[in-house]
């Protein structure tokens, strides 16, 4: 046993509770034991609690007729449904306006980041000034701002601004016309699918290409052709359905087409102008961790500013940007439970409405905390997984 | 996020209760305090608001005074939490306030699952919806496809969405959480219709439309679509102390039955009526079986009033909301305020 001599020889003989090793199992066993009793305190005594005061507990509830509306859902729900389907629709309705929020946000930070750089004295300190201004008043009163200046310098339904003859915008939102259900929409969508894959394998092909041979490929016109066209291809071969659903004023609102809500509005424009402030920053304090070689050498090579900026500073900028991106990816998601301030039916909404009619606080509560949990761990997986990607190879 | 962390705090005082807490008892939990802890609105003109100098004043806060009347002999020995419609069960249930004397509606689900108990209905309320005059609405049965101003969390939403699916009716509802919100909301135009109870619709519609807007240009729709019994609001589980409030409750209605207000009650005091002499101590045993002073109804109607004096001084005749007895006058004059005999 040659470990065992290898261990006598290297350390002296000692007494367990004198022995490190030892010891330090001892005391983690020992921290991990209490950790769980407290756990289980805490468990058993709330439920022992609620018991006493005679609070239900129990997810029961979920299954239940919720009997309260939602004003802005993405999937069918009426005050027949469920409890669960609310919590749903609130959910949807959260991950909706995170993932339009990260995708605008990022693409207008990343411009103001780059203005803030650019040489131009007058672009670079608007940039300056709409970072400093959005960033550094608190969120909730743009929420507010923007909020009370769509509903109150917008007129009221009838007497709503009309655009292009079949755009309508009140203060009851944007509405406008949409095309009406079809079973060619399905397959419009797989085609857009296809679409999406087949320009990865195009941009692939391409880079392989230029690589091997040097000649240029037009990549993005194509990937734009293929992404738009393959669906166009789809519906015109389906008889090209155009039949529309059009928004029309019956009594108090409109009726038909579909609507972009001011409480939607509101939250999003509040979350993407005030987080993209603090991407501008990330974004420049990227491009600025570079050696001032880069530049120069893509300079050197004859690149124009824009090329140089999208293949030779940006690239390696990435790896400074992407962590702090994914805190500010975090924050967009979680901010967006400002929501309730101004009436947008987000998930913390749908669940706040639940705990008031069924009282059950904690339950719907570890619902709200599991559902942020979640969704934050995915992105946080998706971006770890992209930092790892785009890491330096050493070679 | 701050309802969510209110939420989660009353998560935690419900985890953190311990065996000891719960055995001392609510009315003595007061009572060792020294303070009664009233749920109240966060601001509403009648019912429950900060006046100019500070004080809270109202019709829910003079139950209050005269709950802490009976408690300690004193009216002012009251703390008062404002809470929004969903911060108010939590509030109550993690003992973050003694009892809800705010406009809380008694249905069965909150008289037993969320571990309420109610004392008597203080108001006799009901839903209704108040409009804009110009846009021609005469009845709640010409509002479909109307979009309607909505505080969360309550019967109100709940009355809504029935009221609207039993009239085969569709709705857009706009629900945010501060009640100020809602109101700025349905003021600028946002919702063709504000709904909440009616007594709430009243004040709301004296006190809050910004100029140039005035109170006659929205209109109050003649349905009233739910019932809407108000009543204080406690944890389950003390009965002294519901006894108490219900109590409370009665004596205020039952001095305005006998004539007995705060100016005359000291000559009162000489009165030769066997059941006024009972009422207000002066031939004693009804304290004691309440477990309170013997002059508990003296010091309710010597600080407080009588509930007619409460009604009429904070949302009555009296105030600038004007709303009239109706179901809330007493049982002799046609209304459903009736409390049983002290004796």
């Amino acid at each position: 046993m040659a470990v065992e001599t290898l261990d006598s020889t290297t350390r002296p003989k000692v007494a367990p509770w004198n022995d490190p090793v030892v010891r330090g199992w001892v005391f983690q066993i020992v921290i991990v034991g209490l950790v769980g009793l407290l756990a289980w305190f805490l468990v058993t005594n709330t439920l022992e609690n609620l018991a006493r005061q005679k609070i239900a507990s129990g997810y029961d509830y979920l299954s239940r007729e919720a009997g309260f509306e939602i004003g802005d859902s993405m999937i069918p729900y009426s005050p027949a449904s469920t409890y669960a389907r609310a919590i749903l629709v609130g959910m949807l309705n959260t991950l909706k306006v995170a993932v339009l929020g990260i995708v605008l946000s990022t693409i207008l930070g990343t411009l103001i980041g780059i203005g803030r750089l650019s040489p131009n004295w007058l672009l670079s300190k608007i940039c300056e000034w709409y970072v400093e201004a959005f960033r550094n008043v608190p969120l909730l009163l743009w929420l507010f701002l923007f909020y009370k200046l769509i509903s109150e310098a917008f007129p009221g339904p009838r007497q709503a601004i009309s655009l292009l003859g079949s755009l309508f915008l009140s203060n009851r939102g944007l509405y406008f016309p949409v095309p009406l259900a079809d079973p060619i929409h399905h397959w419009m969508a797989v085609g857009l699918l296809v679409g999406v894959v087949a320009a990865f394998v195009v941009k692939r092909w391409a880079k392989r290409r230029q690589e091997a041979t040097g000649l240029p490929f037009p990549t993005i016109r194509a990937a734009i052709a293929l992404v738009i066209g393959v669906p166009l291809v789809v519906w015109l071969l389906g008889g090209a359905p155009h039949h529309m659903s059009w928004p029309e004023l019956k009594g108090f609102n409109f009726q038909g087409g579909t609507v972009i809500q001011p409480e939607f509005t509101a939250l999003l424009v509040g979350l993407v102008i005030y987080t993209s402030a603090f991407i501008a920053e990330i974004v420049r304090s990227g491009i600025l961790a570079l050696n001032k070689g880069q530049s120069e050498a893509a300079m050197a090579l004859g690149l124009s500013r824009a090329q140089s900026m999208r293949l030779v500073l940006l690239p390696q900028a990435m790896r400074v940007i992407v962590p702090p991106m994914t805190s500010q990816y975090l924050n967009i998601t979680k901010n967006s439970s400002l929501a309730i301030a101004i009436g947008y039916p987000d998930l913390v909404a749908a669940v706040n409405v639940t705990i008031n009619q069924t009282g059950q606080a904690i339950e719907n509560i570890l619902i709200i905390m599991a559902a942020f949990l979640t969704v934050s761990l995915g992105i946080s997986a998706f971006m770890n997984w992209y930092n790892k990607r785009i890491a330096l190879r050493e070679r | 996020m701050n309802k969510l962390s209110t939420a989660l705090v009353a998560a935690l005082a419900v985890f953190s209760m311990s065996e000891m807490a719960w055995a001392g008892k609510d009315l003595d939990a007061i009572k060792t305090r020294g303070q009664l802890v009233c749920g109240v609105m966060e601001g509403t003109a009648g019912f429950a608001r900060l006046d100019n100098r500070g004080k809270w004043v109202g019709f829910n806060v003079d139950l209050c005074r005269a709950i802490s009347a009976v408690i300690f002999g004193d009216s002012e020995k009251v703390k008062y939490v404002p809470l929004t419609t969903q911060q108010r069960f939590t509030a109550v249930q993690s003992g973050e306030v003694d009892l809800l004397t705010r406009n809380v509606t008694w249905t069965l689900t909150r008289d037993t699952v969320l571990g309420l108990d109610f004392g008597a209905v203080f108001y006799y309320d009901g839903q209704g919806l108040m409009v804009n005059k110009k846009l021609g609405v005469k009845s709640a049965k010409e509002l479909e496809g109307a979009t309607v101003c909505v505080a969360p969390g309550t019967t109100t939403e709940l009355n809504l969405a029935d009221y609207f699916r039993a009239n085969k009716m569709t709705f857009k509802p706009v629900v945010i959480e501060k009640v100020d919100e809602v109101r700025a909301a349905f003021f600028s135009g946002r919702c063709d219709v504000y709904t909440n109870d009616s007594t709430s619709l009243y004040a709301t519609r004296a006190a809050n439309p910004p100029p140039p807007l005035t109170p006659d240009d929205f209109v109050i729709l003649p349905e009233i679509i739910s019932k809407e019994p108000l009543a204080p609001a406690f944890r389950q589980g003390d009965n002294q102390f519901g006894d108490i409030v219900r109590w409370t409750q009665y004596a205020m209605i039952e001095t305005e039955e006998y004539g007995i207000t705060s100016e005359n009650v000291d000559e009162m005091l000489k009165s030769d009526n066997p059941s006024i002499k009972r009422i207000l101590g002066v031939s004693p045993g009804m304290g004691k079986s309440l477990g309170v002073d013997e002059k508990w109804v003296y010091n309710i109607v010597k600080q407080v009033g009588n509930y007619g004096e409460s009604f009429e001084r904070n949302i009555g005749m009296g105030s600038p909301l004007k709303i009239a007895r109706g179901l809330n006058a007493l049982w002799k004059n046609g209304g459903a305020q009736y409390a049983p005999p002290i004796r």
